[in-house]
């Protein structure tokens, strides 16, 4: 086996983890279309990485935590719905992305490969940066669970008990701007949400618990890539969505069993 | 109803007036809880009462007047609802234990503070699962496995049926006798509420009457707002509670908390 398929295995499948870890909570917290916006702002930062010349996995960073930033406060006001305001930030990063790198010259910016994803061209410098933002997102997302599921039940709740609800918060959406960032490497802009929720979907008839959950979820999401780079491999289709399909059969057997199975 | 600022006050709101865009939706209201007693906040629907709850716990900021809270306040709060995606896989064990910190002594806590509901044998079901009873049961204990100084309960029976809610009414004053816990209670069922409570807060915006029990039900201002055959139904239902029949028929009156209530 060639080492840009071992590279390519050793991100996606931190990366599957970690989409189906953070990918449970957009679930339970009916964030599909956050996710959604997010990735169109990483465009966004893609070309801010670009046009200030530093790293484009910092410019997608910083620019869907600001986004994300952004969000909690402009939903805090009650005069649009959240998903008005989401619609209105998704799709305006999304132009001003893509005038942006329509800005940067011509061949610096390969726009296919962040909008459809090219986990087969991941560099060991790559692996590195996956490795390192994905054990910090890891290690921040394991001291804010408890937190972090505390709001997700009862918000309210959570406030009353001492819970710092809006600093949880904005600690979940910064864990979840290096999730995507990491994310479009993988399966590109436009597939995120998938990597995010399909996994998780698939794992909930599965489990009692949302420590179970979002394991299984994190394990469906490996499998997925696994399976999805074989089959680009064996068929020389685009990896990208060569793993959410796979993903889609996961959830379609879950689906199936479920409905064999009634509980 | 202006209360003596006292440091042994759970809770005291002096003034309190808050704004929802340009509605006054709680006037100028004052009103405290004190270790041990439970207090009652009754009104109409759109009096107000989850406003000022709101107000109480610190979750909403009063636009007029000031809240206290006793420093290191511990409040188990039930909410009006709490509804679980059905994405989420939540066991009662999981929503129960996700109220305390982890530590060795949980699992006993835990068993201990659905058993005090009656709700011992719903550990392992899906919270998603249950019957509003049921959920409600679960809910009570989570707030009481905190041990809170303050049990703050925002409509406790809604739908429950009638034979749940008087139970769960009986439930909180087991509570509250043996936890020693301040309660504040929000309803606008007066019936149930009026049957256990030390002191009633009748609000509509502002302060209508307040005071015990039986001196409220007979206040004015108590019978305007819930109309006379309302009011009369509460005395009539009252009465079925202040004695009790002998082996012969006779009427025994009980021997009540407060002592307070004539029977006639």
């Amino acid at each position: 086996m060639d080492d840009f398929l071992w590279r390519a295995l050793a991100a996606g499948i931190v990366v599957a983890v970690l989409s189906g870890l953070l990918g449970s909570f957009v679930v339970w917290r009916r964030l599909a279309y956050f996710g959604d916006t997010l990735a169109h702002a990483a465009l966004l930062g893609v070309a801010v990485g670009v046009i200030a010349g530093f790293d484009v996995t910092i410019g997608v960073v910083a620019v869907c935590a600001a986004v994300a930033v952004l969000l909690v406060f402009l939903s805090e006001g009650r005069r649009f719905s959240s998903d008005t305001v989401l619609g209105i930030l998704s799709h305006g990063t999304l132009a001003i992305g893509l005038l942006a790198v329509a800005a940067t010259e011509g061949p610096r910016v390969d726009l296919a490969a962040y909008l459809f994803g090219d986990i087969l061209a991941v560099t060991m410098d790559d692996l590195l940066a996956v490795y390192a933002l994905g054990g910090a997102v890891l290690a921040v997302l394991a001291l804010l669970w408890r937190p972090l599921l505390a709001v997700t039940v009862h918000e309210e709740v959570a406030r009353v008990e001492g819970i710092p609800v809006r600093a949880v918060g904005i600690g979940f959406m910064v864990l979840m701007a290096a999730t995507v960032a990491l994310a479009m490497k993988v399966v590109g802009i436009l597939l995120v949400t998938a990597l995010l929720i399909v996994p998780a979907a698939a794992a909930r008839r599965f489990a009692r618990t949302p420590e179970a959950m979002a394991v299984l979820a994190a394990a469906a999401g490996a499998v997925a890539v696994v399976g999805g780079l074989s089959g680009s491999l064996a068929f020389d289709l685009p990896s990208g969505p060569a793993i959410v399909v796979a993903a889609l059969v996961l959830f379609a057997v879950s689906a199936g069993v479920t409905a064999f199975k009634p509980r | 109803m202006l209360e003596v600022s006292s440091p042994s006050l759970l809770v005291e709101a002096n003034d309190v007036s808050v704004d929802l865009g340009k509605n006054r939706i709680v006037s100028n209201v004052s009103m405290s809880v004190g270790p041990g007693e439970v207090v009652a906040l009754i009104g109409p629907n759109g009096a107000g009462k989850t406003s000022m709850v709101r107000v109480l716990l610190g979750l909403l900021p009063p636009n007029r007047g000031t809240v206290r809270r006793r420093p290191g306040l511990k409040v188990g709060y039930m909410p009006q609802r709490m509804t679980i995606d059905p994405a989420m896989p939540l066991t009662v064990e999981r929503l129960l234990r996700l109220a305390i910190p982890s530590g060795v002594d949980v699992a006993v806590r835990l068993q201990a503070a659905l058993d005090e509901v009656g709700a011992g044998h719903l550990a392992k079901e899906a919270v998603q699962e249950l019957s509003g009873g049921e959920l409600q049961r679960v809910l009570l204990a989570r707030a009481i496995i905190r041990e809170p100084d303050l049990l703050v309960l925002d409509e406790p029976v809604q739908g429950v049926d009638v034979a749940g809610q008087v139970e769960l009414y009986a439930l909180i004053a087991r509570i509250r006798e043996r936890r020693r816990c301040g309660v504040l209670v929000v309803s606008h069922d007066l019936h149930l509420v009026m049957a256990a409570t030390d002191r009633v807060i009748c609000l509509n915006h502002h302060v209508c009457c307040a005071g015990h029990p039986e001196a409220v039900s007979r206040d004015p201002a108590f019978v305007a707002l819930f109309g006379p055959q309302a009011a009369a139904a509460f005395a009539i239902y009252h009465h079925h509670h202040d004695h009790h029949h002998d082996a012969h028929g006779d009427v025994v009156p009980l021997a009540t908390k407060t002592g307070t209530i004539a029977h006639g």
